[in-house]
């Protein structure tokens, strides 16, 4: 008798018994498609993550002016503007893990068409932003560098403030459109970026040359940024060095004596995206393994069931050793049943835990990440499973003495 | 027949002894008996005389504690569980009183069951078993489960399951036992015809209507062979004067 029969003669065993066969797999189905679905949910709640983070630009530091104190009333970070465009330049020029570095000063101003307006932030900034925020221009031209420093009236519209000003899909590229009343030519359109990871529409904004937007929409602060700088460092490794390099540098440029405080701070966007896919991730895991430990019980029902099952067939296994069956063949037949009921249930559970995942995800807006690697992992633990406990059954089963198994009432 | 010389069964002075925690309880006090291939022995005794205990020898379900068990020349008295599993398999066909069939099992699947312990191919299990069917005249029904068949039709499944691996000898515990007379004679017809064609026989019964079907009575009593007679007929009709055998179940 070989393995192809021993299968046959337990897949007919099963067949027999359709529903407690059904039954018996429904631990092991319920255990595989918790795993499948929460490792899915949790891949997919991590890319979802990564895919706001990526939005925002990679391996980004942003510098903020510094705080002030006036009359004991501390005001928030870049409430009194210190960081200046020599402060720009010189983040730019000196610092060699600085990739490229940006200015961006915001304000909110009414935009007007020819026949509707919108209300924005407009902000200033230089042709470097889009580039460091990974942001291409759909349709016209970036800024250039006469641009940035002539204070050219020209903007640069977000997908939203285009369709809100041109209609949806419009490309309102040459047109001319008024800010405070001054009129600027619309020189390009931003593709779209969608939003961020608190809802915030990336794409509902203006950009006009930081000159422009220091002499035209918001002036009176001499050489002082009015806003933030975005600093591209050259590597994800060198994040690290470029934050402690670029804070030495203003440091030393703003001369804050050894012990003061610093008069402006760095907010480092990896560290922000790596401590929340941490969270992700820790949450995948503690739900994965309380879904591994629902498969372990679901191993134990098969347990259970198998032994009942050996009970209530010892006349079966005793006619089957009468007319020959060794006990290798009964251990064997219960073994593959076992097998079978874990596998049949592993398969099951992972049609039931995708659909679930591909339901949830189309439900929080997630991509559906299921992992070829868990779906295997997870049926092939079951296969372990119903074959770890389906052994003590199938032992017992092999050692009824015939005499006593055929007379079982 | 070719193998005249050897007798079927050979036993010499078999003993079993059933140890209930520290007793020993002797069930065959040494019992030797050759039964030739072709005959039909009926092994009658009393509840307790250890014929169910005898039978589970013969059919290689047990070992004796000691003496000798040849079957078909070969000494099985000391074979492992996995060599009485083949020779059941190969030389023995089981009748039961209860049947035994697998319930929702086709005919025919439960007759082919022996055939998926000796490795036969699917082809040819169907064809045998089904041959085996016509046999017992069950043809028509091969594919009818066990509910769905009277009792008399059940046990001959049985004996078409008991004859598919062409056994050298079929063993029967009460085979009648849970069935009407009609049906008794019907059953006991059969056995007869599978007699003259030449396969060996042994029944244990404790009803005498049953053992005139034999050519051979043998009767236990108390782990020992009280008589071994040939002439059925005249024992039994002397055995009917006795009090009549309890039914029930032998230990």
């Amino acid at each position: 008798m070989n393995l192809l029969q021993t299968f046959r003669v337990a897949i007919w065993a099963l067949w027999r018994n359709k529903l407690r066969s059904f039954l018996t797999t429904l631990g092991v189905i319920i255990g595989v498609a918790a795993v499948i679905a929460v490792v899915a949910i949790g891949a997919g709640a991590r890319a979802n993550v990564e895919q706001s983070f990526t939005a925002m630009g990679t391996n980004l530091l942003v510098v903020m002016s510094g705080s002030t104190t006036a009359g004991g009333v501390r005001g928030g970070f870049g409430s009194q503007p210190t960081l200046t465009s020599d402060d720009l330049q010189a983040i730019q020029g000196e610092v060699s893990s600085v990739r490229m570095a940006a200015p961006l000063l915001r304000v909110n101003a009414s935009l007007a068409s020819d026949d509707q307006n919108w209300t924005t932030q407009v902000s200033g900034t230089t042709s470097e932003y889009f580039e460091l925020r990974d942001w291409p221009i759909a349709s016209g031209l970036s800024f250039t560098s006469s641009d940035i420093d002539g204070q050219t009236k020209v903007v640069i519209l977000g997908r939203t403030v285009a369709d809100k000003l041109y209609g949806a899909g419009a490309d309102p590229t040459g047109q001319s459109l008024r800010i405070h009343d001054v009129p600027f030519e619309i020189i390009g359109v931003l593709g779209a970026k969608g939003q961020s990871s608190t809802g915030q529409d990336y794409d509902d904004v203006a950009f006009v040359p930081v000159s422009t937007f220091r002499s035209k929409i918001q002036g009176g602060l001499g050489n002082l940024l009015a806003g933030v700088i975005f600093v591209q460092a050259t590597s994800n490794e060198a994040v690290g060095a470029a934050q402690s390099s670029v804070a030495a540098l203003l440091r030393d440029r703003h001369h804050l004596e050894v012990g003061a405080d610093d008069d402006f701070s760095i907010r480092n966007l990896v560290e922000v995206a790596h401590a929340q896919e941490q969270g992700t991730q820790t949450l995948t895991t503690l739900l994965s393994a309380i879904a591994a430990v629902s498969l372990l019980v679901g191993g134990i029902g098969i347990m259970n069931i198998m032994l009942v099952s050996v009970t209530e067939r010892t006349r079966e296994i005793g006619l089957r050793m009468a007319v020959g069956a060794e006990p290798q063949h009964i251990l064997g037949q219960f073994l593959v049943e076992a097998f079978t009921l874990s596998c049949l249930g592993g398969a099951l559970g992972v049609v039931l835990g995708i659909g679930v995942a591909a339901r949830l995800a189309s439900h929080f807006g997630w991509p559906v990440l299921i992992s070829p690697q868990i779906v295997v992992i997870a049926v092939l633990f079951s296969a372990l499973v119903g074959m770890g406990f389906g052994l003590y059954p199938a032992h017992k089963a092999s050692r009824l003495d015939p005499i006593v198994a055929l007379r079982y009432e | 027949m070719a193998h005249a010389s050897i007798p079927a069964i050979s036993l010499t002075g078999l003993i079993k002894n059933y140890s209930v925690g520290d007793l020993s309880l002797p069930v065959l006090k040494g019992i030797s008996l050759e039964i030739e291939e072709g005959e039909f022995v009926a092994i009658m005794g009393a509840s307790g005389s250890g014929k169910s205990t005898l039978m589970n020898i013969i059919g290689c379900l047990d070992r004796p504690s000691a003496g000798r068990y040849l079957l078909a020349g070969h000494d099985v008295s000391r074979s492992s569980r996995k060599e009485l599993a083949r020779t059941r398999n190969q030389l023995l066909g089981f009748v039961f009183q209860s049947f035994n069939l697998l319930a929702r099992t086709s005919a025919i699947e439960n007759v082919a069951l022996p055939l998926v312990y000796s490795g036969v191919g699917s082809r040819e299990r169907v064809a045998r078993a089904r041959a085996a069917l016509e046999r017992v005249g069950l043809a028509e029904r091969m594919n009818h489960s066990p509910n769905q068949l009277s009792g008399g039709q059940q046990q001959r499944v049985a004996i078409a399951r008991a004859l598919v691996n062409r056994p050298k000898i079929i063993l029967a515990d009460e085979p009648t036992g849970n069935l009407d007379s009609q049906m008794s004679l019907e059953i006991m017809a059969l056995f007869q015809e599978l007699g003259r064609s030449g396969i060996t026989l042994v029944l244990v019964t404790h009803e005498p209507d049953i053992a005139t079907y034999a050519s051979r009575v043998v009767l236990l009593k108390d782990g020992r062979v009280a008589s071994d007679g040939r002439q059925p007929q005249a024992w039994a009709q002397a055995q009917a004067q006795a009090p009549a055998p309890e039914r029930g179940v032998s230990p």
